[in-house]
């Protein structure tokens, strides 16, 4: 059946079955590799993409059932090649070594901070609880999206007080 | 992993919804939010020949409370328990148990009436909704009919549902303002499913118990009522006496079993301890 689906602002159409998984849309139809399977198994977060801008993982839904929807992946984060200021805090705060759980950490605390701006570091370890990270020991992605928080606030200000 | 192959369908209306499923008779499966079946599916545990998803339906994210008590969706996401500021109070036993299912991700796609359809053991929300004494509305092809949970749920993943029934909503009946109730839950980590869950809810009536609920999560083929514990704990002052002995017969109710989490006596000792402090932990929230 066909599925046309809004992905990183854009209308995308394919061809499906409907038990293609919505990961395997975006990978291997789409090419859009940035969106990892870490465990298949609804456990790890790594294939966490934003459904109309809520985290969801996108190994546990079917591409059919994002018809009509939006859909953003890490592809989706940078703007004319400036980083998002998310992208911009884990580089700054080194919150990823090996980078395979990082764009799950990066949607879900993109997320996060929608809807909670000024997080506190329980808010914060609280709302990345469904994504699984081997190498950092999660302090430095922490740290990140603090940064990030900050940076969001700061750069608000600034543009209210212009 | 992929599925096996199915047909998919999103029906715009109930009846449409119904009429499908009446269609493939027992060999279609309701879809909500997908956290418990689609995994199935991947491990073809289930293999349906039909999946009808019913998130496109609509008028069925409600949560409210009103006369008729407080009334759950068919689409209510466990998200949105976790933050509804109504689910605090009389209700907080729910609101205790939100937060605790599965993990921040899941929370927002899974539902409420999804998991009391899945009937899973060590599933939060059937512990949680006994020890309330709630309900499920399923809608057949010949109507409506209300279903006790206790009624629902027949055995590990088995409920009194046809395979031709939606769930349209769960009602639980109000217990009053002096009311209260928490959950405790015993998981190794987050995302994990509990090693033991225990249930409190107390309804109180001019200084006594009036009514009081207590269910186990994991300890058990289904999601289990620990009758002689609220029979002791009605009509009592709650003192620590009364609360240490609904603990010990709560701790008898379980039938908790050795495995990876823990074995049946750590279990069982778990629910006593997590009876008494929930017991207590809401007698001093209501005093
Ligand atoms: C890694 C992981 C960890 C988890 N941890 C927990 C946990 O700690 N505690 C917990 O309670 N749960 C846990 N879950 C399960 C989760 O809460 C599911 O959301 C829930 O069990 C099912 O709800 P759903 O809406 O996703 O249902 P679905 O997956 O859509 O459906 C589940 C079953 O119910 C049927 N069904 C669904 N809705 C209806 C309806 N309205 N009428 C009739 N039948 C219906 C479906 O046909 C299917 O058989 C976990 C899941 C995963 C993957
Ligand atoms: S790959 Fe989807 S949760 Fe791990
Ligand atoms: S950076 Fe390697 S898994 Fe997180």
């Amino acid at each position: 059946m066909k599925v046309t689906v809004t992905v990183n602002g854009q209308e995308r159409s394919a061809e499906v079955e409907p038990r293609l998984l919505l990961v395997h849309l975006l990978r291997e139809k789409l090419r859009l590799t940035g969106t990892h399977v870490g465990c298949d198994t609804t456990s790890c977060g790594a294939c966490t993409v934003l459904l109309d801008g809520t985290p969801v993982k996108s190994c546990t839904m079917f591409a059919v059932q994002a018809e009509g929807r939006e859909v953003t992946t890490v592809e989706g984060l940078a703007a004319a090649g400036t980083l998002h200021p998310i992208q911009e805090g884990f580089k700054e705060e080194h919150g990823l070594q090996c980078g395979f759980c990082t764009p799950g950490m990066l949607l879900a605390s993109k997320a996060l901070l929608e809807e909670n701006p000024d997080p506190t570091e329980e808010e914060i370890r609280w709302a990345l609880s469904g994504n699984l990270c081997r190498c950092t020991g999660y302090q430095n992605i922490v740290n990140a999206v603090q940064w990030t928080a900050r940076k969001l606030q700061s750069d608000s200000a600034a543009t209210g007080a212009s | 992993m992929y599925p096996a192959s199915f047909e998919y369908v999103a029906p715009a209306t109930l009846e449409e919804a119904l009429e499908t499923l009446g269609r493939y008779e027992d060999d279609a499966k309701v879809l909500a939010g997908g956290q418990s079946l689609i995994p199935l599916m991947k491990l073809r545990f289930a293999a349906p020949r039909a999946v009808v998803d019913i998130n496109r339906l609509p008028g069925l994210d409600t949560l409210a409370a009103g006369d008729g008590g407080l009334r759950i969706g068919a689409l209510v996401r466990h998200k949105t328990c976790e933050k509804s500021e109504l689910l605090g109070g009389r209700w907080g036993t729910l609101g205790a148990a939100a937060p605790l299912i599965s993990d921040p991700i899941i929370r927002n796609l899974g539902t409420v009436c999804g998991s009391l359809a899945h009937a899973d053991p060590q599933g939060d929300w059937g512990s949680a909704l006994l020890a309330m004494d709630a309900e499920v509305v399923a809608r057949g092809p010949d109507g409506s009919r209300t279903i006790p949970l206790p009624e629902l749920f027949e055995g590990p993943f088995v409920t009194s549902l046809a395979p031709t029934e939606i769930i349209t909503e769960a009602r639980v009946p109000d217990p009053g303002p002096a009311a209260g109730g928490t959950y405790l839950k015993l998981e190794r980590k987050v995302g994990d499913f509990a090693t033991v869950g225990v249930a409190v809810h107390l309804a109180m009536d001019d200084g006594r118990v009036g009514k009081a609920g207590i269910a186990l999560t994991a300890v058990g083929p289904t999601n289990l009522r620990a009758t002689a514990a609220e029979e002791a704990l009605a009509g009592s002052d709650l003192s620590d006496e009364v609360i240490a002995e609904a603990a010990r017969l709560a701790a008898e109710a379980a039938q908790p079993y050795s495995d990876t989490r823990g074995t049946a006596d750590y279990k069982r000792t778990v629910v006593r301890v997590f009876t008494e402090r929930g017991l207590r932990t809401v007698r001093e929230g209501m005093a």
